[in-house]
């Protein structure tokens, strides 16, 4: 017996959809038709005619050091911010979630970070952190020129993964509480009936069963690390020193947009698509395999 | 009750909102993009507020876009969205373009279509052979006009006995060695803005940044800043990082050039005369400052300096009524009474030899509060324009300036030995050149 649900009024159906379909098809498919056109094409400036040029944009993109310069440092940015804010999301639900002293009030705030608009994260980290002038310029007092983002290319890789860990950190932080308040009393209270200590409750049976939450945080953390971090970047660093922090997504914005070289940032934004499809993919292929649901 | 009070509310809201605009009706309105932004971006707003409380005919809406490089790229974005302001501010670099994108009404077929009175060789040569075409047109108005210039402390420099700012490189490098060991820190404090080091230095020293006299000869030009006296320049100023007499300040560090240079922390750098009037007017009290001409290397002949800032560009697409209120507003701007205006609360320098004239009469010179800006038009005028001093017409030359730039982070933070990194800002410069050709393949420089 043929037990897939049908439907009769295609016609419906299609009405019902349509909308969805709408939004999906202008905002993404027809952007990305447009991108892949100039991709294999020039494209002035002000618009006008474009010249096919085949595969030159990507052959001119994959033998450019610079590049691949940005590419590494991309991976860096979303294994180290990815890791930082999933990692402090997770400490900090599990300290909420054992109702400690003010739970009510830091789990109201904690949130919070998340609301905020990436510039304005990057405003208020770049001052917070600032050799001279910050806040941080008291360790620079201690040992002079410790910390100093605008000379160093690793404190300032170091100043946006805080400043973007931070802001995801929020975000995560709100998966695993809920995760962890779905994760039934008797269990937890069972094992430390048993004996078991606050860690060895966290590390065998809450974290285990957060299991698909920590999956799901994972795929979109580095997505989102990959794609939506240009923010900070352009606040805090401009995507220096010495492109140490040239992020593909910052690149893609100073080529098109400040290089006016659209041709070449639809071609790079077309390999960042490709990329990050190609991550989710495999993290769907291999790493959700280990992932229970319960 | 609630409900009724809503609608009386919305009512009111939409009858008073409407009155606004019906009253503005009877101006002619048209848009005005600007990249000035600070001080400088209030000021953008007052001169608009001045041209339209000047008369009643038109209009001037001005937007502030955030940054001159905004400015152009968010005028190119709404030019393909058909969103483009009448009027535009496009800053030196983004000129050749402008002149390539055949989106741009030009000044002379304005000035010719709604009879405007311009004096066109009343302007200064060094303004004019910037922003002109090979064949001596300006197709832009040049607007706030500025020149590269020396700040220098006098208390600093009087530490080690000297009461004259220094004439060549060598006199400053030695005098920034002698200050540090007078106790002075910071000698020079300087950032990776290629304006200055490169551009203005190659100028006054008559040395090409690139071949076909700077681009302005065909878009098939290449850079060549890595094999001039340039380098050696960038050279000397990773020395004086490396002994400690110099200091790179930056946003990123807390404090840029010029507020290093106002808090009395450096004792020199360059900047722009546009910054004359903020120096002036943020400077810690007692702070006992000078300008003077850029220095230039002892074996050099000194030449003109290079003009900075921005012109006024009208692009196509707009309405017969809105350029005849654009050509007004350009109009008003030329007035010398504007000029002097402009240039009394800004520090630019007036772009008309009949508006700097009028200001030199009125004795606007001799105020001490503007000591030293004389000095701009000295250096801008201290000799004919040649091949080479007279600009520099490169494709995209904004992503050039960002890649010096980047590989000047490099050298400076002691990645890269200046010269490898600048000949790696070379060749990817002349990449962008490559590519900026082929995107306007078929097209030449008019």
């Amino acid at each position: 017996m043929d037990r897939r649900a049908t439907f009769d009024n295609l016609w419906l159906a299609g009405a019902l959809v349509a909308p969805q379909i709408l939004l999906v098809v202008v905002f993404f498919y027809w952007p990305t038709m447009q991108a892949l056109y100039w991709a294999f094409s020039t494209q002035p400036p002000f618009g006008g005619t474009n010249q096919w040029v085949g595969w030159q944009n990507f052959e001119q993109i994959f033998s450019d050091a610079v590049y691949w310069n940005s590419v590494r440092v991309s991976i860096v940015f979303a294994i180290l911010s990815t890791a930082l804010s999933i990692g402090m999301a997770l400490l900090l639900a599990l300290m909420i979630d054992r109702q400690l002293a003010g739970h009510k009030a830091y789990r109201f705030v904690y949130f919070w970070p998340y609301a905020i608009a990436a510039p304005a994260v990057g405003l208020a980290f770049r001052f917070i952190f600032a050799p001279d002038a910050g806040f941080v310029s008291a360790i620079n007092q201690l040992a002079p020129n410790l910390w100093n983002p605008a000379l160093k290319g690793w404190d300032a890789m170091l100043l946006i993964v805080i400043a973007n860990s931070w802001k995801m950190m929020a975000y995560n932080f709100i998966f695993f509480l809920a995760a962890l308040q779905s994760i039934p009393r008797s269990l937890v209270e069972a094992a430390a009936m048993d004996g078991s200590g606050v860690l060895r409750r966290a590390r065998d049976i809450q974290i285990p069963l957060l299991a698909p939450t920590l999956f799901f945080l994972l795929v979109i953390n580095i997505t989102e690390s990959f794609v939506d971090s240009f923010g900070i970047v352009d606040i805090t660093t401009g995507g220096g020193p010495a492109r140490a922090t040239d992020l593909m997504v910052f690149k893609i914005y100073s080529d098109g947009f400040k290089g006016l070289d659209y041709s070449m940032a639809a071609a790079q934004s077309i390999v960042l698509m490709l990329l990050v499809i190609g991550l989710t993919f495999v993290q769907f292929r291999y790493v959700e395999k280990r992932v229970h649901y319960a | 009750m609630s409900r009724r009070i809503l609608a009386a509310a919305a009512l009111a809201a939409t009858t008073l909102g409407l009155a606004g605009p019906a009253q503005a009706q009877q101006r002619i309105q048209f848009e005005f993009w600007y990249g000035l932004t600070g001080r400088l971006g209030e000021i953008m707003e007052e001169h608009c507020k001045r041209f339209n409380d000047s008369q009643t005919k038109y209009e001037a809406k001005c937007v502030g876009q955030g940054g001159y490089d905004k400015a152009e790229q968010n005028t190119i974005a709404a030019f393909r969205s058909k969103q483009h302001p009448t009027l535009v501010q496009i800053y030196d670099a983004g000129t050749v373009n402008f002149m390539l994108s055949g989106a741009t009404y030009n000044a002379p077929d304005l000035a010719r279509d709604f009879n405007m009175k311009i004096d066109w060789s009343g302007y200064f040569p060094g303004i004019a052979n910037y922003y002109a075409t090979s064949k001596g047109q300006m197709w832009s108005f040049p607007y706030n006009s500025s020149t590269a210039l020396l700040y220098w402390n006098k208390d600093a420099w009087a530490k080690i006995g000297k009461t004259k700012a220094p004439e060549t490189i060598e006199e400053w490098w030695d005098d920034v060695r002698a200050m540090k060991k007078a106790g002075v820190e910071c000698g020079f404090a300087f950032d990776y803005d290629t304006w200055m080091p490169l551009e203005q230095f190659s100028a006054i020293h008559n040395l090409p940044i690139a071949t076909k006299n700077n681009g302005y000869d065909g878009l098939d030009a290449e850079v060549m800043f890595n094999k001039t006296k340039f380098a050696d320049y960038m050279k000397d100023w990773k020395k004086l990082l490396d002994e400690g007499v110099a200091r790179i300040q930056t946003a990123q560090t807390g404090k840029t050039i010029l507020q290093a240079f106002t808090d009395g922390s450096c004792a020199s750098m360059l900047s722009s005369v546009a910054n004359h009037g903020v120096v002036g007017s943020t400077a810690k009290p007692g702070l006992n400052w000078g300008v003077a001409k850029l220095p230039v290397y002892k074996d050099f002949k000194r030449h003109n300096s290079l003009v900075g800032g921005a012109s006024l560009w009208i692009l196509q697409g707009k309405s017969k009524p809105q350029y005849e209120a654009a050509a007004a507003y350009i109009q008003f701007l030329l007035q010398p009474k504007e000029e002097q205006w402009f240039a009394d609360v800004t520090g630019y320098i007036p772009v008309t030899q009949a508006g700097y004239k009028a200001m030199v009469d009125a004795g606007f010179y001799a105020d001490p509060k503007r000591q030293g800006r004389e000095i701009a038009i000295e250096s801008l005028t201290f000799t004919p324009p040649t091949a080479v001093s007279r600009g520099i017409r490169l494709g995209n030359f904004t992503q050039i300036r960002a890649e010096i730039r980047s590989e000047l982070e490099a050298a400076f933070t002691g990645k890269k030995d200046v010269q490898t990194a600048l000949d790696d800002a070379a060749q990817r410069s002349n990449q962008i050149l490559r590519r900026f050709e082929q995107t306007f393949k078929g097209k030449q420089l008019p």
